[in-house]
This record gives structure tokens, C-alpha cells and sequence, in this order.
């Protein structure tokens, strides 16, 4: 069986449905933030596959440089994720030193 | 064609087995090392999307960079096993597992399948796939004219918030300057 577009859309909503369930489910500050980045690789996946599989077929000459802006949108991504994951851990830090845990059950205090 | 479809199924259950891992394992560090096989098993399904330079940098920014930042940081913290919390199985949380299966089976059976229902399996992609050879679809020479080209301004804002985000991540994490 042939594999199309639709494997791996799907394959994109399983990851993004993992990674909102840790979202959800874990109290674990740390685990949250890399839930969040599976759900940022499942979006990703979904930009390479509509890059890749256009649902707009126009004739090749017409596309030129806009055939790759989806990669562009992921490489952009990318570079977001990476400074998110550097802030967001920077504040699991300073909560731990805080208050001594990274349980986000806990963190339920504007000041202190 | 073949070879296509078998990298594709061995690629995706490697990634649905390792992201499993990352929600469900108790121990950060296991999620952590999974996520970094998950990473890599993303990179092949990139590939397979003919998208060898985000291949490449998947491997390069997020299981080299951002996954050494996080194993640093859950080594740092050091939690025991009593400040991970005893584990907990509610009915809450059988009542969300049914309804996210539900929630995606439906999406992908009725929202994806209308919006493919014009293309035949496998068929959307002769024009991609002329594409491939000519171009350099997905190389970093035509990723950069795309991003140079159409994009500079977010290129140029992006660099910004690295730079905001390398400050800010020093400031909040250090406490005192």
C-alpha cells in the first residue's frame, strides 16, 4: 500500500494528540515543556507534508522559491522551539529555587 | 515505492513508541532520552518528505541542542523520587484517553480523508516528484532563496529573539546578576 499524504497527516495528529495528553496529564514541569515540543514537531511534520504533497496543483514553471515556504515556516519553527525551550526551562529554574519543586500542581502563587 | 512504504512504518512506529515514552514514563531523564530517539526517527520520516535540510537540522538544533539543555537542566534539579510525586491513575484519566483516540480517529478519517477525496493514494505526488530532480526541492540552496527570497523580515526577527531569548533565559535563571 502505497503511502500518501493522508499517513502522514495522521502520523502528525497522533504525535500532536501524545503531546497534548502530556500537556494535560503530567505534573512534571520538565515533562510539560517537552510535551510541547512534540506537539511542535507534529506541526512541523504537518508543513513538510503539505510542502511536499501541494493540495493546489499549479504548473511547475509558476512556483519557483514559494514551492519551499513551508520549510521556511518549519526552519522558523525550529528556531523558535529552541529559544522557548531555553526561557521555559530558565523559569522551571527559577520556580525550583523558589519554591523547591517543579510539580505544576504547585506553582498556584503570583508572589513568593 | 516499496522501500517508501516500509521506511515510512518502521519511521512512524518508532516515533508514536518513543513519544509514547516521553508522556508516559515516570522518569524525566527516560523521557528525555526518548524524546532524543523520537527526534531522530522525525528526521527519517523528514527525509522521506524529501526534506533533507530540515532532516538535518532536526538532528543538529533538537536532539543536539535542545535535548542536551533539557538533560542539563533535569540533571541539575536532581529530583528524587518522592519530589516526582506518587503516580496516580484516576478515571479522569481513561475518561481523556477514550475521548483523544476518539478525537483523532475522527479527524483523520473524515476531516483529512474529504480533503485527499480528489487524489488517488500516491498520485498527488508526480508534480512534487518532477519537482524533486529539477529544483533541489528541499535542499539548503533552495530552503535559503525561499527564506532569503519571501522571508527575510521573519529571518531578521528571528535572530532578534534569539538574542531575547539567550538575555532573558541568563536573567531569569540566575536570580541575582
Amino acid at each position: 500500500m502505497a503511502v500518501g499524504p493522508t499517513h502522514y497527516l495522521v502520523l502528525a495528529a497522533v504525535l500532536f494528540a501524545l503531546g497534548a495528553a502530556g500537556v494535560v496529564l503530567r505534573r512534571n514541569a520538565i515533562i510539560v515543556l517537552m510535551s510541547i515540543e512534540l506537539m511542535l514537531n507534529a506541526v512541523n511534520l504537518t508543513f513538510l507534508t503539505f510542502s511536499r504533497f501541494p493540495l493546489v496543483v499549479r504548473r511547475p514553471a509558476d512556483l519557483g522559491p514559494m514551492m519551499m515556504q513551508g520549510h521556511a515556516a518549519v526552519f522558523f519553527v525550529i528556531a523558535v522551539a529552541a529559544a522557548e525551550a531555553a526561557v521555559g526551562l530558565a523559569i522551571v529554574i527559577a520556580v525550583f529555587r523558589s519554591r523547591g519543586s517543579v510539580n505544576v500542581d504547585e506553582f498556584d502563587s503570583l508572589r513568593n | 515505492m516499496l522501500v517508501e512504504s516500509v521506511l515510512f512504518w518502521i519511521f512512524a512506529a518508532g516515533v508514536v513508541v518513543a513519544g509514547a515514552q516521553v508522556v508516559f514514563r515516570r522518569n524525566p531523564i527516560h523521557g528525555a532520552l526518548a524524546l532524543v530517539g523520537c527526534f531522530f526517527f522525525l528526521a527519517g520520516v523528514y527525509v522521506l518528505l524529501a526534506a533533507h535540510l530540515i532532516a538535518i537540522l532536526q538532528v543538529m538544533v533538537y536532539a543536539g541542542a535542545v535535548m542536551v539543555l533539557f538533560v542539563f537542566v533535569i540533571m541539575l534539579l536532581n529530583l528524587r523520587d518522592e519530589e516526582l510525586g506518587e503516580p496516580r491513575m484516576t478515571a479522569f484519566k481513561g475518561v481523556g484517553l477514550v475521548g483523544v483516540l476518539v478525537a483523532v480517529g475522527l479527524l483523520s478519517f473524515r476531516a483529512l480523508g474529504a480533503a485527499y477525496a480528489s487524489l488517488p493514494h500516491g498520485r498527488g505526488l508526480d508534480l512534487a516528484g518532477t519537482l524533486i530532480g529539477r529544483d533541489g526541492f528541499g535542499t539548503l540552496k533552495a530552503v535559503g532563496r525561499a527564506i532569503y527570497l519571501h522571508s527575510v523580515l521573519a529571518f531578521e526577527v528571528t535572530s532578534l529573539l534569539l538574542l531575547v531569548a539567550v538575555v532573558g533565559a541568563v536573567v531569569v535563571a540566575k536570580g541575582r546578576i
